[in-house]
């Protein structure tokens, strides 16, 4: 086995590159309930491309032939229904994951310098996640599949003067058809989940850089010379990060956040498993009804509600009644978000030590959020949009009110070393 | 305490919110998907009477015999009238473009219905057709206004019509809508067209997805596996983790 290794060590950096980002790597040792979506999106990302490689097997991209080939897989191919439930019910764990883990950034303050990229990166794969879930939506060609597609592909025919001729070249069509499902399938199956993946090996490297942050907010990789030798961390840490700075209240990733990452994936497992097993459509929110009937494009569902991880962005874009404005705050409202490093003033990370203030903020987003994705699935009533404006305006105000306190923020006095 | 109420707040509130339904009023489907006796009567009604205009064109007629108990050659015989063989799907020999012609729209697939609409939907549905001479068909149904197909049962349920009874209300007698009653000269009783209404539904969402029954069986296996592996999981994480302080 050693002999094996050396060869390897001899053309490749095999065990440096161990070494360096997983069995010396320093992570803080007080990771809570909200570091493990991390891990959990990389395990939904490898059953998406594992599940979604056996289903691009049996299923056709024509619109003549795609929905009869999904139900093909529910029946005929062996397994097809676990593959396509593990896929459909994947989608929205990743959603739900990424939410959770973006969360976390948002209280921990994980934004903030030096882990401004970092975030970026995070943002891009939050985007072309919608990208290719929307794109992966259609692929069924089922009512909603076609009816969601026009409703989103139409929001671009609001932009001034190009507008309609982008509408035309994204569908590759006048009408969405069989060619906009092939460009779509293209996108899904290949381009997109290419670029996701460059995305998240750039986002790792840019975490293992800068490192992970925690949920005290207090640097764990302290200035070399200023912590006495018994004060530091008694692990071993690869030089690369030992020869620049004193480490404190850190552990090797592995064998400690694996083992503990486990922990994790198991409870999701069995979360993900009690879905998959026993309530595939999640009472229509993983699978929406309607998508059981074929694309009929001569016939419009009663009510066209999109999957319930855009419904926020959906209720924002409704909340105006003037089309273009709607489409510039549903955008706005995720280039916001790119923007967190520097709307954020502050120094100070973690919620646990920042003012009363931004607690109540940062609720009152979560809430925001939550209720506008609510209103999202309903149908626009005069009580809805009223309380869609209301909600889309604290969604924006979370911004402007953190832009104006963090400048001179009361917060609590850091600790020394990390809590626990 | 600010934490607790985080995560309550954000692990409660979507299934607070979310958890509205429809609010249309439908009677409760208790369908049973291991009883094969109240699937095959539904299979039976269905290729006898819904096949002659729909299709379930998904679903073999291989699969639906194996699954439901029918052995092949009693099932080719008595519920499949093309003549392609078991392994053929179950498509209506009807004309689709004569259908389009005659009912205004090509009669819907319904391999799927159940998953689109609800077998409870299904359930009242069935039972919910009357006579309304305005129509097309001299039918109309409570819960699919203006439904576009002649009322194929009422060979079995007998002639349907809203009945009104009269009642004391607040004093006075007033007309009052009772629901719908069968005229009696159908070859089913009340009680036997709802259990039969209650064998096609069952059937219907059997047809929706064949998978059901394998599925919640081999769930069970999975979620004791991986309870199983949690433990083990758990343990693991508390022996490495005794070093950490």
């Amino acid at each position: 086995m050693k002999r094996i290794i050396d060869w390897i060590d001899e053309r490749i950096p095999f065990t440096n590159t161990m070494k360096l980002h997983v069995t010396q790597y320093p992570a803080p040792k007080n990771f809570n309930f909200w570091y493990i979506m991390g891990s959990l999106a990389i395990v939904v990302l490898v059953n998406q491309i594992v599940t979604g490689i056996w289903l691009t097997m049996s299923y056709v991209p024509t619109a003549e032939g795609a929905f009869a080939s999904v139900e093909y897989i529910m029946r005929d191919v062996e397994y097809g229904w676990l593959l396509r439930y593990m896929h459909s019910t994947g989608a929205s764990a990743f959603f739900i994951v990424v939410y959770l883990h973006m969360f976390r950034g948002l209280m921990y303050g994980s934004y903030q310098k030096p882990r401004e990229l970092l975030w970026i990166f995070g943002m891009l794969i939050f985007l072309v996640l919608m990208a290719e879930a929307f794109m992966g939506y259609m692929l069924p060609w089922g009512q909603m599949s076609f009816w969601g597609a026009q409703v989103i592909i139409s929001l671009f025919g609001a932009i001034p003067i190009v507008g309609d001729e982008l509408t035309t070249w994204i569908r590759g069509d006048y009408v969405i058809s069989g060619a906009t499902l092939n460009r779509f399938f293209a996108l899904h199956v290949i381009a997109l989940p290419l670029v996701l993946v460059i995305l998240v090996f750039l986002h790792l490297i840019a975490l293992h850089e800068v490192g992970s942050n925690n949920p005290d907010g207090v640097e764990v990789k302290r200035k070399k010379g200023s912590i006495p030798k018994e004060e530091q961390s008694k692990f071993e840490f690869h030089k690369y990060y030992a020869d620049k700075y004193d480490i404190v209240d850190s552990i090797p990733f592995h064998p400690y956040y694996t083992v503990k990452d486990l922990v994790g994936l198991s409870v999701f497992l069995i979360l993900f498993a009690l879905v998959i097993f026993y309530a595939p459509t999640m009472g229509g929110f993983f699978l929406e009804g309607p998508n059981f009937e074929a694309a009929d494009p001569m016939r419009t569902p009663e009510h066209i509600a999109p999957v319930w991880y855009f419904t926020p962005f959906y209720a924002i874009l409704r909340a105006v009644p003037i089309k273009l404005l709607g489409v510039i705050l549903m955008f706005g409202a995720i280039v916001l978000l790119f923007l967190l490093p520097w709307i954020d003033r502050g120094n100070t990370r973690s919620m646990r030590y920042r003012s009363g203030w931004h607690t109540l903020n940062i609720v009152q987003f979560v809430i925001s959020f939550i209720v506008l994705g609510y209103l999202g699935v309903k149908p626009a009533t005069d009580l809805y949009t009223l309380m869609a404006q209301i909600f889309t305006f604290l969604y924006f105000a979370f911004f402007v009110f953190l832009w104006f306190y963090s400048k001179n923020e009361k917060t609590k006095p850091l600790p020394e070393r990390l809590t626990k | 305490m600010m934490k607790r109420f985080l995560l309550a707040v954000t692990f409660l509130l979507p299934s607070a919110v979310f958890a509205a339904g429809p609010s249309m009023s439908l009677d409760k489907a208790n369908y049973d998907l291991t009883d094969n006796a109240s699937l095959q009567r539904g299979a039976q009604i269905f290729v006898n009477y819904c096949m002659g205009c729909h299709n379930a064109q998904y679903q073999r007629y291989q699969r639906t015999f194996e699954d439901i108990g029918i052995p092949l050659d009693l099932g080719e015989e008595l519920l499949q009238f093309t003549g392609d063989g078991v392994g053929a799907h179950m498509v209506s020999a009807i004309d689709k473009t004569a259908a389009a012609e005659w009912f205004g729209l090509t009669p819907p697939d319904l391999t799927l219905v159940a998953r689109v609409r609800s077998p409870d939907w299904l359930y009242t549905f069935f039972r919910s057709f009357y006579v309304d001479e305005s129509r097309p068909f001299g039918v109309n149904n409570e819960v699919f206004e203006n439904v576009g197909m002649p009322w194929m049962l009422e060979e079995l349920q007998g002639t349907p019509r809203k009945v009104w009874e009269r009642r004391m209300v607040d004093g006075e007698m007033r007309d009052v809508y009772a629901g719908i009653r069968a005229d009696g000269n159908g070859r089913l009783s009340a009680d036997e067209f709802d259990q039969a209404m209650l064998d096609l539904t069952n059937f219907l969402v059997y047809v929706g997805e064949p998978v059901i029954l394998e599925r919640q069986r081999l769930g069970f296996f999975v979620i004791g596996f991986l309870i199983v592996l949690l433990v083990l999981t758990m343990l693991l994480k508390k022996e490495y983790w005794r070093d950490v302080k």
